[in-house]
């Protein structure tokens, strides 16, 4: 998987799991002010990313996670 | 501690409660002309399902996922009952001074029983974050303070079947009091799962052919339904100022426990009579004051005995004229008296008794004036509405005609 079929991957799940479009879904966008997610969505996202790119993400990595971009390099740097 | 607020405190009168919006969705109908309409029609065939619910027409749709079934009937009640008593801003004037208060018998059925298949099938890491706050029986009253931004208190009753009379009875007192100015008060239940169905069929509480009969000869169970009804409770005086359309006021309101067995009524009806009696003492009226009763009538063959004895009981053979709307309704459950308080306001409204659907040959054990096969004219006074849940929780109130 190169980096832009894993970002689509990335869009879907947060398409689908925060209710937004998918032009929302840019790497500047925070999840908090540009997503309306609060943090029992972002558990709900990373459950679905988990699945989808079959990894794990212990809570402790999601400190300091506030936007699309940190959240994709986080994924992207487990797929490898 | 204190017993009452303001001018009730003051005067030492209890505060008159009014009763100014509705709001209903019900397997026969969404909105209360249709559900009215629903009464007077023929009964659904088979399940109680609340057919075509389109929750996007109340929540978007990231609410929607986050929002157990049971939780959308009960804010979309609410917002139906809040637009017909005038609007949020008629009612807030005072957001510590409006409460609400919701019964449910269980909650989120629907969303525990998924999220315990997805942890069988794919472990704990599969269960949803959202499966407390969507489950829990006060998300319908959480949700619906917190939409409109109502800081009174927001509680939940829980009393099996008896939760939205109960509910009701508890939000009138709150205004009696003089605590709250407006309580936003009903139940909504969303029962009809695959477990739920099950565990209702496996204790014989349903009916086997498929019928709802109240006080029928052969009547032998419910049929299993779902929905929510809301009622806007309002201070008498507060309303009449605001001007607002004043369907009804609460009277009375009681609840007892039969302290009998965890499912089956105590045989005599003790309990519930014990209930209907406090219930008038509540209201200061006699027992040939009351116009019309609506009848708990389940159509399983222990309570609508016992219920009908009761009845005897308190108003003497038959009394007034009963009926029971789960003919066509189908028992919801702990919404089942939030409905029926509805149903109530609306046959003040239309003064028609609704007839009890689905009787055909009323049973000859059974010793009370039922409205059957066609509506009956209502001569105006007051109607006792009556519920009874598992556990012998008994609840009643009366609501009568504005004066």
């Amino acid at each position: 998987m190169n980096q832009e079929e894993a970002f689509e991957t990335f869009k879907s799940c947060a398409v689908e799991v925060l209710q937004v479009t998918p032009e929302q879904v840019v790497k500047d966008a925070r999840f908090a002010d540009d997503l309306d997610a609060d943090s029992l969505d972002l558990v709900e996202l990373v459950m679905a990313l988990e699945e989808n790119f079959n990894i794990t993400v212990d809570e402790s990595e999601l400190e300091g996670v506030e936007t699309v971009g940190q959240a994709f390099d986080l994924v992207i740097g487990k797929v490898g | 501690m204190q017993i009452a607020w303001g001018k009730a405190a003051n005067s030492n009168q209890p505060n008159r409660v009014a009763i100014t919006g509705l709001g209903i969705i019900a397997c026969c109908g969404i909105g209360s002309e249709d559900f009215w309409n629903g009464l007077l029609a023929k009964p659904p065939q088979g399940i109680r399902v609340v057919p075509n619910f389109d929750p996007l027409l109340w929540f978007n749709p990231k609410e929607a996922r986050r929002v157990d079934r049971f939780s959308q009937f009960n804010v979309a009640a609410a917002q139906m009952a809040i637009e017909d008593s005038g609007g949020t801003d008629s009612l807030n004037s005072d957001p510590t001074k409006v409460g609400v208060i919701m019964g449910a018998g269980v909650g989120g059925l629907d969303t525990l029983e998924k999220q315990i298949i997805q942890m069988y099938e794919g472990g704990d890491r599969k269960v949803s974050p959202f499966l407390v706050p969507m489950m829990m029986a006060n998300a319908g009253c959480a949700n619906i303070s917190m939409r409109f931004g109502f800081h009174g208190p927001s509680e939940s009753i829980v009393t099996a079947c008896a939760s939205g009379t109960h509910a009701i009875g508890n939000a009138a007192r709150l205004i009696a009091s003089g605590r709250c100015d407006v309580v936003i008060a009903g139940a909504s239940e969303a029962p009809m799962t695959q477990v739920g169905k099950a565990a209702f069929a496996n204790m014989t509480a349903l009916s086997t052919i498929g019928i709802s009969r109240p006080f029928d000869k052969d009547r032998d169970g419910f049929m299993l339904g779902e929905g929510a009804g809301v009622l806007i409770l309002e201070e008498m005086n507060r309303a009449q100022e605001r001007g607002a359309s004043i369907y009804a006021e609460v009277l009375g309101a009681a609840s007892t426990a039969d302290a009998y067995h965890i499912t089956a009524p105590a045989p005599d009806g003790h309990g519930a009579a014990n209930c209907m009696e406090l219930a008038l003492a509540d209201a200061q009226l006699k027992p040939q004051e009351i116009a019309h009763i609506n009848a708990h009538g389940t159509s399983t063959p222990l309570n609508d005995k016992a219920e009908a004895d009761a009845i005897n009981k308190v108003f003497g053979t038959p009394g007034p004229p009963v009926t029971s709307i789960k003919g066509i309704t189908g028992h919801s459950a702990g919404s089942a008296g939030a409905i029926e308080a509805v149903a109530a306001v609306l046959t003040i409204r239309k003064k028609l008794i609704p007839p009890t659907a689905g009787l055909e040959s009323q049973d000859p054990e059974i010793h009370i004036d039922v409205v059957k096969a066609a509506p009956r004219a209502w001569e105006p006074g007051p109607i006792l509405s009556n519920s009874f849940g598992f556990g012998g929780h008994n609840g009643c109130i009366i609501i009568a005609p504005p004066k």
